[in-house]
């Protein structure tokens, strides 16, 4: 076996190993958490016989190995269980949100994934001149404040005050057509690529100026080519791999991280559906929330290990 | 119009260096040189390092290296001083009208790109050719560079062709714009020997064909004296001598180009073998961990007390392997090591105090090998007390003691590695080693990247010690001229295997085994028209190919 296709079984088989253990944590975390589903559907003043006869008819009092396994081989069967709270299918209302977000987050991956890299490379280029200051100050300032303070700023500016693109992302509607959603989630997928930027943007510029001290950039220089055409035909080739794990980090955010935005500006993803049965103690949709997250984060991580393998030329081509 | 196509004036070069706990200041490199190139010859700039040969070279490319400054004088290259040019007209001269090869073909190849590419890249770039066309000029001149497989060889990576394939790409870089002037920076001195005269052979012959010219840069004199029509000699950034190659090789002028031209005259009477070995390397076979197949077959030598054992041969031959297994790093597969009348355990962590002592080690790096934050003092006084318990006043003097031994005077104490010249911190890695009182030191390529001048005085050093201390020595060496200089008996390596040995007399004499042979004749003689000859007169090619 080409040792390429091993180092990528192993990764991969890596990747569905720490899956499980993550199922594992999920299923026990959930389970110390306080509070109790029956009291929350029934209230304070249910009476003990009440709670133990919903309880058993939610299956919650059967041992804790029994419950994981059985929810187990259920998300196997692409049975994520049904919502306590509201007897809806969880996989079927995921679906739909889960939908929500990944448009959302694509649509912001698109904007700020080439812009990051095109400001580092610029940052690069101008070096310790007015560019670079001033995309690293900017970038900078983006990240340190609060992404709910960008949210409601560019609400009020841009929504409330110019009046361009929807305040918020109540009109949004799946079978709208794109026009109409883009144009809903202009405000979140700003806020979401200013948040991003600045750590993706600082570093590409960090693993081009490593790159550039190697002495196939004097080679490139002694060619007499453009500043801008050794940066990225020479430098930029070499610098995936560091590249592509601070993105991929950035893109499971995008999935994962959006709680806040969601909120802020309505929009109907999974960040919200997670937040709202958090609060009503809905434990299987909490659990199919997390593993589905979890996947996300594992399953970008993985992207990002094999493309820094195969940007490994010694890797691609054996000897 | 004139002939000359380079024409340097007074050039002057500075740089600003940061020194750690001092104010940046600026330093010069380069005085005030002169020099002139007519189209087709070639030029050797010749110096140690730090003579500023490099930087010269670059500046016929307007390039200075790192915060290195182009601070005054003139350098014409076709009647154009590029110095006062626009930085365009700096762009079309890099790469178009002068290219450049450096010393490490390995590191100055874009390891995510194909061989193809990079060579043709400037030529396209420039103008100067279509893709089609400069792509067939690479194949020409991969041919005609010896190159195996000339139509596909560019297709592959960097990592995918050997040093010595890679170094002849880089001229083949070089040469594919059909540049006015070529600058060889040191292009086969990180080869093995047997591989340079290939890489020599091949470069000299494309520069003849093409009719290009080419600055050459070297610290080797003999290698210099095969391929230049001038040699130019530098030292601390003024010139010493300029001449013609036989004028200089023949009949220097200057001191420092008559030391340069004879260094390598140490001579070292050969001593008897002992009845009683000191060391004995009995059948020992070796594999590195998790690898699968042997780098030492069934070595088998000895040393005796007092004397110098040079193992010797070429990158990958196994001789770093050896002193490892001898140091116990590498525990051997089979085979035992006598030493000093006892069995030596095979794994350094068995061995005991008095084992470690008498066996000290010396490196090719003496920078990396020294603590840069201990002082000199610190790093000589380490052994004493950790062997001998010396504290205080009396490990002091035992240091300045060992500080006159190797000839540095006891103001170097309280110093830092980093205050030391290349030189000095070698001899203060020999004192460590000495402080031990050891009764065998193991050299590893101690002189390897020390100036030639610089090398002969440890290597008198070394020769010097010995005879004070009766210490022995195992040195190894790719230097077959460093061997004739100090063994008393040679082992050859080949692959692993003992090729050749014996005492040094039975070991050079004839009638040699084809790789001794190879090895033996491919060390550049001082002397005009050396490569042809041995070129034809070759029994077998060399591995590096």
């Amino acid at each position: 076996m080409s040792p390429i296709v091993k180092l990528l079984a192993q990764r991969i088989a890596l990747g569905l190993l720490l899956l499980f253990l993550v199922s594992i944590l999920i299923f026990a975390g959930t389970i110390v958490l306080p509070g109790d589903v029956a009291q929350s559907i029934l209230g304070q003043s249910a009476t003990p016989e009440a709670l133990a006869n919903l309880r058993a008819e939610l299956g919650l009092d059967e041992p804790p190995v029994a419950r994981y396994f059985n929810w187990l081989f259920g998300v196997f069967q692409g049975d994520l269980g049904t919502a306590l709270t509201s007897g809806q299918d969880i996989a079927t209302a995921i679906g739909k949100r889960l939908g929500n977000t990944l448009f959302l987050a694509f649509w912001a991956a698109i904007i700020a994934v080439p812009l990051a890299i095109f400001l580092g490379l610029l940052a690069v280029r101008y070096r310790e001149r007015w560019p670079d200051k001033l995309i690293s100050a900017v970038t900078l300032a983006s990240i340190s404040v609060p992404e709910f303070l960008i949210g409601y700023i560019l609400m009020f500016f841009i929504g409330v005050k110019l009046g361009w693109f929807p305040p918020t992302a109540i009109s949004y509607r799946p079978d709208a057509d794109l026009l109409t959603k883009l144009s809903a989630v202009a405000l979140p997928i700003a806020v979401l690529t200013l948040v991003v930027l600045a750590h993706m943007m600082r570093m590409t510029r960090a693993a081009i100026l490593n790159v550039m001290q190697s002495a196939y950039i004097e080679t490139a220089e002694l060619k007499g080519l453009r500043m801008f055409t050794i940066i990225w035909r020479h430098a930029f080739p070499n610098s995936v791999a560091p590249v592509v794990n601070v993105v991929m980090l950035n893109l499971a955010y995008l999935v994962v991280g959006v709680v806040v935005v969601e909120v802020v500006f309505v929009y109907p993803g999974m960040g919200g559906y997670l937040v709202d049965h958090v609060s009503k103690r809905d434990i299987p949709v909490v659990q199919a929330c997390g593993l589905i997250f979890a996947a996300v984060y594992i399953g970008l991580n993985l992207i990002a290990d094999v493309v820094s393998i195969l940007a490994n030329p010694r890797l691609r081509h054996p000897k | 119009m004139s002939d000359n196509l380079l024409k340097v004036r007074g050039l002057k070069i500075g740089a600003t260096v940061y020194p750690p706990g001092e104010k940046p200041h600026d330093i010069k490199i380069v005085h005030g040189v002169d020099c002139d190139l007519e189209k087709g010859k070639v030029l050797g700039l010749i110096g140690e390092s730090g003579a500023g040969k490099s930087t010269i070279g670059l500046a016929t490319m307007a390039y200075g290296r790192g915060g290195v400054e182009l601070t005054g004088g003139e350098v014409w290259v076709n009647d154009r001083d590029i110095l006062a040019s626009a930085q365009g007209d700096i762009r079309s001269l890099r790469g178009g009208e002068v290219t450049y090869v450096s010393q490490s073909a390995a590191a100055s190849f874009n390891p995510a790109k194909q061989i193809m590419e990079q060579v043709t890249e400037a030529a396209i770039g420039h103008g100067k050719f279509s893709k089609k066309e400069a792509e067939e000029r690479a194949v020409t001149l991969f041919r005609k560079l010896g190159l195996p497989d000339p139509e596909n060889i560019g297709k592959r990576y960097p990592h995918q062709v050997s040093g010595g394939q890679l170094q002849r790409c880089m001229t083949a870089l070089a040469l594919c714009p059909e540049p006015d002037l070529v600058v060889f920076d040191e292009p086969t001195t990180a080869l093995d020997v047997t591989t340079q005269i290939d890489v020599l052979a091949a470069i000299k012959e494309a520069i003849r064909d093409t009719g290009v010219a080419a600055l050459y840069i070297t610290h080797d004199l003999a290698v210099v004296a095969q391929v230049s029509d001038d040699i130019m000699v530098l030292r601390h950034g003024n010139t010493v001598e300029y001449g013609t190659t036989d004028q200089i090789i023949n009949a220097p002028q200057e001191e420092y180009t008559q030391a340069l031209v004879s260094v390598r005259s140490i001579e070292h009477e050969e001593k008897q073998p002992t009845p009683e070995p000191l060391l004995t390397v009995q059948n020992i076979t070796a594999r590195y961990k998790g690898t699968k197949f042997d780098v030492l077959h069934d070595v088998t030598v000895d040393l005796h007390p007092g004397q110098t054992l040079a193992v010797v041969g070429e990158s990958g031959s196994g001789k770093s392997t050896l002193a490892r297994v001898i140091t116990g790093l590498l525990p051997p597969r089979d085979g035992t090591i006598n030493f000093a009348g006892r069995m030596l355990s095979k794994d350094l962590g068995n061995r005991t105090k008095e084992d470690l002592r008498e066996l000290q080690m010396i490196y090719q790096m003496a920078d990396v090998a020294m603590n840069p934050r201990q002082t000199v003092g610190t790093i000589i006084g380490r052994p004493l007390e950790f062997y001998f318990g010396l504290k205080g006043a009396e490990k002091r003097k035992r240091v300045i003691e060992l500080l006159d031994e190797i000839e540095m005077g006891s103001e170097f104490i309280d110093r830092y590695p980093a205050e030391l010249s290349g030189g000095q911190k070698q001899r203060v890695c020999i004192a460590r080693a000495l402080a031990a009182k050891p009764k065998l030191i193991i050299c590893d390529e101690v002189t390897s990247a020390l100036d030639p001048l610089v090398a002969d005085g440890i290597l008198k050093l070394l020769l010097q010690l010995q005879k004070i201390e009766d210490v022995a020595y195992l040195f190894i060496t790719h230097d077959l001229a460093t061997v004739k200089a100090i063994a008393d008996s040679i082992a050859v390596m080949y692959q692993g295997k003992v090729q050749r040995y014996g005492s040094k007399s039975h070991v050079l004499t004839p009638p040699f085994d084809d790789y001794t042979d190879l090895l033996l004749s491919s060390v550049p003689e001082m002397k005009l028209g050396w490569l042809e000859d041995v070129i034809a007169n070759r029994k077998m090619e060399s591995a590096g190919n």
